[in-house]
């Protein structure tokens, strides 16, 4: 056809916008993360350039660089306690959320079929609503003198205020809090998908409703599955707000420490270098992630 | 018609409430008239009136709707655009980076997106203040776009554009005369879920502003900080109001517009 020669405008337009504004900003964050903290503006300074100093010079810079601030990562132990309490915190989160949010799915793919888009629209609306409203609730919640410790001092169920703001607790509470639509909502399109006579057949056979449920129904809401633990799984390890406001002085997740180090110390290069080595860690899920994702757009 | 059996009504007003319970709360008591967030001290609106006299918090709620209507509406057409080359451009070359790119935003940590999109400015030294905000909110909210945009493309009958295009249309009024007003629902739903994305950014414009430009959630963020306020309580409260009502309004509109395309294609077929 003659008339799609112009068709190439439509993609390279937000092609260009992402090339220069998503993808060439990481690999300024490497570049970053590779030179020496500085006490200017900005705080760093490049410590190779390739178009000066040629490329020989270059790679043996690089070397050196790469061993002084990546291997700092590995030597400081505040880094590396960080990596692995972000990743335990997300990932047993993700674990938990997986029980709360698989009952509330299964009731609204069940309901009648009048009450679903109601129902749906009742989960995605406090998505709408303010993510750091919604973390900032819980701290009246939460606190010594808050609403939850009130309430069960005058109803007598304990003697002495609970101290969950400000524990790793407050946190699980806001993380589950927060990203629950994001595992309902692929949970319930996976059980709303699924052809319910599959169950009756095998109730007929012999099945019983818990034999039902992990023969049939639950594999057949696996891709549901699948996206929801990675919807909450890769933001949740990057987290900084929640672990900031809910979380106390002991709460190290990786987020909050690459703000701590950009922000407050000011060391640009460590808190690039945290970014790659975050990315690198997230780089798997989110690859099986986009491959998820692309899969079901395609099949539509 | 089948009734809810009792174990799905349990989870459901459970989960519910676990939803709700603590945004209710949170409305309820700005309108406490006492300071303490856990005694209630009787009704009282005082909160909401010191919120209207208070002139950085109004700057600041201006200049974030600001960034929002700006950022919306230019990652609603960029968002749009991206869309229509994932689902109607087929294998171009450089596809399998343009979707990673359009895909991971969705899940990339803020803070990365944030960090990168800093050192991007000041590395091509730009001064850093609202519009830097605006180009950091198209860029994140714009894939929310292409995804939700993206579904509703693949999900419409491509034939009644090929006929359009048979017909002697060139593809720019095909776009504008066919595809457009199909998608249309989801173009508006997007430019609202973007709109609303951009209103909640803390992390995303704390790294990327600079003197002078601050938005609604940095100054909530700071105030949080030192303590919990009735005065954010209201704040937060009317932000909730104005969200819901629009929310509500959009997706009754949308709803109307759906039934009114279902019942005119059934015309079209009983008549064909």
């Amino acid at each position: 056809m003659t008339n799609t020669n112009h068709r190439w405008i439509v993609r390279a337009i937000p092609y260009l916008w992402m090339l220069v504004l998503f993808f060439i900003p990481f690999i300024i964050v490497f570049k970053i993360s590779l030179s020496s903290p500085e006490i200017a503006q900005p705080p760093y300074s490049p410590t190779f350039d390739p178009f000066v100093d040629g490329w020989s010079e270059t790679f043996a810079r690089f070397a050196e660089f790469t061993s002084a601030n990546y291997l700092r990562l590995f030597v400081d132990s505040i880094y590396v306690s960080s990596y692995l309490s972000s990743i335990w915190i997300a990932g047993s989160s993700t674990v938990m959320m997986l029980f709360i949010a698989y009952p509330l799915a299964y009731g609204m793919a069940r309901a009648p079929k009048s009450w679903r888009p109601t129902l749906v629209m009742m989960v995605i609306l406090p998505f709408w609503t303010s993510f750091l409203i919604r973390v900032y609730a819980w701290i009246s919640i939460l606190s010594e003198e808050g609403l939850l410790n009130s309430m069960l001092l005058s109803l007598g169920i304990i003697d002495e205020p609970l101290v969950i703001l400000s524990t790793n607790a407050a946190v699980y509470i806001g993380i589950l809090y927060s990203y629950l639509p994001f595992m309902v909502l692929p949970l319930y399109s996976a059980l709303e998908k699924m052809d319910e006579s599959l169950i009756e057949a095998a109730k007929d056979l012999g099945c019983t409703n818990i034999q039902a449920f992990w023969k049939v129904t639950f594999p057949l809401s696996l891709p549901g599955v699948i996206a929801g633990c990675f919807l909450v799984f890769i933001p949740a390890v990057g987290e900084f707000v929640i672990p900031d406001l809910l979380g106390g002085s002991d709460t190290v997740m990786i987020g909050k420490t690459m703000w701590e180090e950009f922000f407050n110390n000011r060391d640009w290069p460590a808190a690039s270098a945290v970014a790659i080595a975050l990315l690198i860690v997230l780089m798997i899920p989110i690859m099986i992630f986009q491959n998820n994702q692309a899969k079901q757009q395609d099949m539509g | 018609m089948k009734r809810f059996s009792t174990f799905n009504a349990v989870s459901l007003t459970a989960g519910f409430a676990f939803l709700y319970l603590p945004i209710l709360l949170l409305i309820l008591y700005s309108f406490n008239a006492g300071r303490s967030v856990a005694v209630w001290g009787g009704w009282s609106t005082k909160w909401y009136a010191s919120v209207f006299s208070n002139q950085q918090l109004l700057d600041a709620a201006w200049i974030t709707l600001k960034v929002a209507f700006l950022s919306a509406s230019v990652a609603t057409i960029l968002g749009t655009m991206a869309a229509l080359a994932l689902a109607r451009h087929g294998r171009f070359a450089g596809r399998t980076l343009f979707s990673g790119m359009v895909y991971a935003p969705l899940v990339m940590p803020e803070v990365i997106t944030g960090l990168s999109l800093l050192l991007l400015f000041v590395s091509i030294n730009v001064d850093r203040g609202f519009w830097t905000i605006v180009l950091a909110h198209i860029t994140f909210t714009m894939c929310f776009v292409a995804v939700v945009v993206q579904s509703r493309l693949v999900s419409f009958d491509r034939s009644i554009e090929e006929a359009a295009l048979d017909l002697g249309c060139t593809p720019f009024m095909t776009f504008f005369r066919i595809t457009l007003p199909l998608i249309l629902p989801a173009v508006i739903s997007s430019w609202m879920l973007a709109f609303t994305l951009s209103l909640d950014d803390l992390v995303i414009s704390s790294f990327t502003t600079g003197p002078g430009a601050t938005t609604l959630p940095m100054k909530i963020y700071s105030d949080v900080r030192l303590g919990v306020k009735p005065e954010i309580n209201a704040v937060c409260s009317m932000m909730v109001a104005v969200v819901t009502v629009t929310v509500i309004i959009a997706s009754i509109m949308t709803k109307r517009q759906e039934v009114e395309r279902e019942r005119a294609e059934r015309l079209a077929q009983t008549k064909s």
